[in-house]
């Protein structure tokens, strides 16, 4: 197995007119070819500021790349130069977003979009590349491609956009897909067709994905290996089926308890007490202290961050004595 | 597409009736009248001249005739101008408008267009602090203030240009430059505006995500929806600009048509005001329905529907 991505120790934080707000802090967490790696958590952990930064979309300022180092082959995406990272974007990495029905240009057609990278990158023909958009629309499941690819984006329904898409992020054949909740804003039932479409293009492209969710859920039915992520830390991270069979950290403990699907029917929805932190204003020991049941609080760490520790063979948890829940 | 055009020609029309009645009855109700002068006229000479413009007629009669004029294409000799034809004066003056109009539009684009976007892709840099004060300054400036001081530096100090008159020319440049300077003003924060609003949208960082250049971001992803502003400010503004300003034309002694707006109602010349009124009406409606074309085809949910 080849490491497609190997991102260590990235810290990012924003300088704001309330503080330094310290949105990544310390993640490390590494890609491989042909499998999907998931980053979950709740909203505002971080998750997107930590795949912005590998390409050099955090608007600096406010932000700022603080340390920490992401090869990807033989370069260290953090240290290239904007003209370098413009080669790589949408050629060898590519992203896809939350919001399909914001993400697309309003203004420009749909062929004209999916087809701007092979222009780009490829420096194709209109005509050529246009051509090979027609394709791409087909592969991801457009029906009528021919005639779709003159439309413009707002002819199209949430979920076809977000197919539109994931035909311009792999029309260049990317090493790396960088999925941003791509299913979030989706209804429930269109939500399963779009996973399934990344996962069927993955296995078929054999492609790495760094998939980012807020729902447990959906990372149990594409990802093989899971980060969760906590106030801009890496709080757990295992080998998907490993991580739902023993979930080690009080934190994916409380997000498992919190999907619906898991949960019995009339009782009330579990939802994890109080908020997320202060990114600005952490406190100095175990960030989600505040949120466990007092006699935990009381074992949490205060004094230092807990760092991660290998629990069993490939399966890594924070080891603050209030959180890690061992054998 | 058809019945849009013809339905958009019936409102225009419309629009110009309403125009044209509420004028014709407006100017009626002002005191005095074109035959009053410092001195009274005598009273057989009033009534020769009533006469002969069909002012000893009831209203409604010369509201209907000057109606029926208007549309055989007679647009009246002026009532203060003895012997002139508006379409005459129209003519002469007109063209000396548009021509400072067009120039000073082409100045006002050629300034505050870039000035707006390079203030917006370089947001909080001294470019943009430098680019928006000077707009600040453009558009707190009277034209009364500008246009001397042009007059004080090019005329007078440096002795380029003719400080005013229409004889040489290169006396349109100093009129153009006031008031194209003032409206670049305007375009730049327009602009601004209007870039800013769009280059936020999740549709450019879909672009920067693709590796799209910065310069091609701004020019395929950015213009189009960042313009939108300057076009629908420009559009309806486009008539006050092609038919001159008062106070320009003031300034600088010329002979085009803003004088006419504002002196005709001075003087009372009901046929005048009616003819540069229905100009400036029929310009306007004309130019609104041209930005809506234009917004249409910028905007593809409009061009459908
Ligand atoms: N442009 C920005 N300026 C200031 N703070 C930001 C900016 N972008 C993100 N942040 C902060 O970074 C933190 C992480 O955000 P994000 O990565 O978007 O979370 P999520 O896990 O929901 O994707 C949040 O607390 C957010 O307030
Ligand atoms: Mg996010």
């Amino acid at each position: 197995m080849s490491t497609v991505l190997d991102v260590q120790d990235l810290k990012v934080s924003f300088h704001t007119r309330n503080g330094v707000v310290r949105a990544v802090d310390g993640v490390s967490f590494k890609v491989e070819k042909g499998k999907t790696t998931g980053i979950v958590g709740e909203s505002g952990s971080g998750k997107s500021v930590t795949c912005y930064s590998l390409l050099g979309l955090v608007p600096m300022p406010p932000g700022r790349i603080e340390g920490g180092s992401a090869k990807f082959g033989d370069v260290d995406l953090l240290k290239l130069s904007e003209k370098e990272l413009q080669r790589i974007r949408g050629s060898r990495i590519s992203m896809i977003f939350q919001d399909p029905m914001t993400s697309l240009n309003p203004w420009l057609r749909v062929g004209t979009q999916v087809a701007e990278p092979l222009r780009l990158h490829e420096g194709l023909s209109k005509s050529e590349a246009w051509k090979r958009a027609v394709e791409a629309l087909r592969e991801v499941g457009i029906p009528d491609p021919e005639k779709r690819i003159h439309q413009y984006p707002h002819e199209f329904s949430g979920g076809m956009r977000q197919r539109v898409m994931i035909a311009m992020a792999l029309i260049t054949r990317p090493e790396l897909l960088i999925a941003d909740e791509p299913t979030t804003a989706l209804d429930v039932t269109i939500q399963k067709q779009v996973l399934d479409l990344i996962r069927d293009l993955q296995k078929r492209l054999g492609i790495a994905v760094v998939f980012i969710t807020h729902d447990l859920a959906v990372v149990s039915e594409v990802c093989d290996y899971v980060n969760v992520m906590y106030a801009g830390r890496l709080v757990e991270a295992s080998p998907v089926q490993e991580l739902f069979a023993r979930p080690r950290h009080a934190y994916t403990q409380a997000l498992m308890r919190s999907i619906p699907a898991l949960q019995r029917k009339g009782e009330p929805l579990y939802t994890i007490p109080g908020l997320p932190p202060d990114l600005a204003n952490l406190p100095s020991g175990c960030a989600f202290r505040p949120r466990q049941t007092p006699e935990r609080q009381a074992l949490c760490l205060t004094d230092r961050q807990p760092p991660l520790v290998e629990v069993s063979p490939g399966h890594w948890a924070q080891d603050c004595p209030g959180c890690l829940i061992r054998d | 597409m058809l019945r849009f055009t013809l339905y958009r020609l019936a409102q225009a029309l419309g629009v110009i009736l309403v125009v044209f009645t509420i004028t014709f009855f407006l100017i009626r109700l002002t005191p005095g009248d074109p035959f009053a002068g410092e001195k009274a006229m005598p009273p057989d000479v009033r009534r020769v001249m009533e006469e002969r413009y069909g002012l000893n007629k009831p209203l409604i009669t010369q509201y209907f005739t000057t109606l029926g004029s208007y549309l055989r294409g007679d647009f009246q000799p002026s009532m203060k101008y003895q012997g002139m034809w508006n379409v005459k004066i129209i003519k002469d003056a007109f063209p000396i408008s548009l021509a400072i109009g067009s120039c000073a539009l082409v100045i006002a684009l050629g300034l505050g267009l870039p000035a707006g976007i390079i203030a917006a892709v370089k947001k909080n840099t001294w470019m943009d602090y430098g680019f928006m004060s000077l707009a600040l300054i453009g558009i707190c400036l009277p034209t009364f203030v500008m246009g001397p001081m042009l007059i004080m530096t090019f005329g007078l100090k440096w002795r380029v240009f003719n400080v005013a008159g229409w004889f040489e020319k290169t006396d349109w440049v100093l009129p153009s430059l006031t008031m194209g300077l003032i409206y670049a003003a305007y375009i730049a924060r327009l602009t601004r505006g209007g870039m800013l609003e769009v280059l936020n949208q999740d549709f450019i960082r879909t672009a920067r995500a693709k590796g799209v250049p910065g310069s091609r971001i701004v020019m395929v992803h950015a213009l189009r929806g960042g313009l939108l502003p300057v076009v629908a400010f420009l559009g309806p503004a486009l008539a006050g600009i092609t038919t001159g300003s008062f106070i320009i034309e003031k300034i600088f002694n010329l002979p085009g048509l803003g004088q006419h707006f504002v002196s005709s109602v001075f003087n009372r010349d009901y046929s005048l005001i009616l003819a540069t009124v229905v100009l400036l009406a029929t310009l306007l409606v004309v130019t609104n329905f041209l930005t809506d074309v234009l917004v249409a085809w910028l905007n593809p949910k409009v061009r459908l529907s």
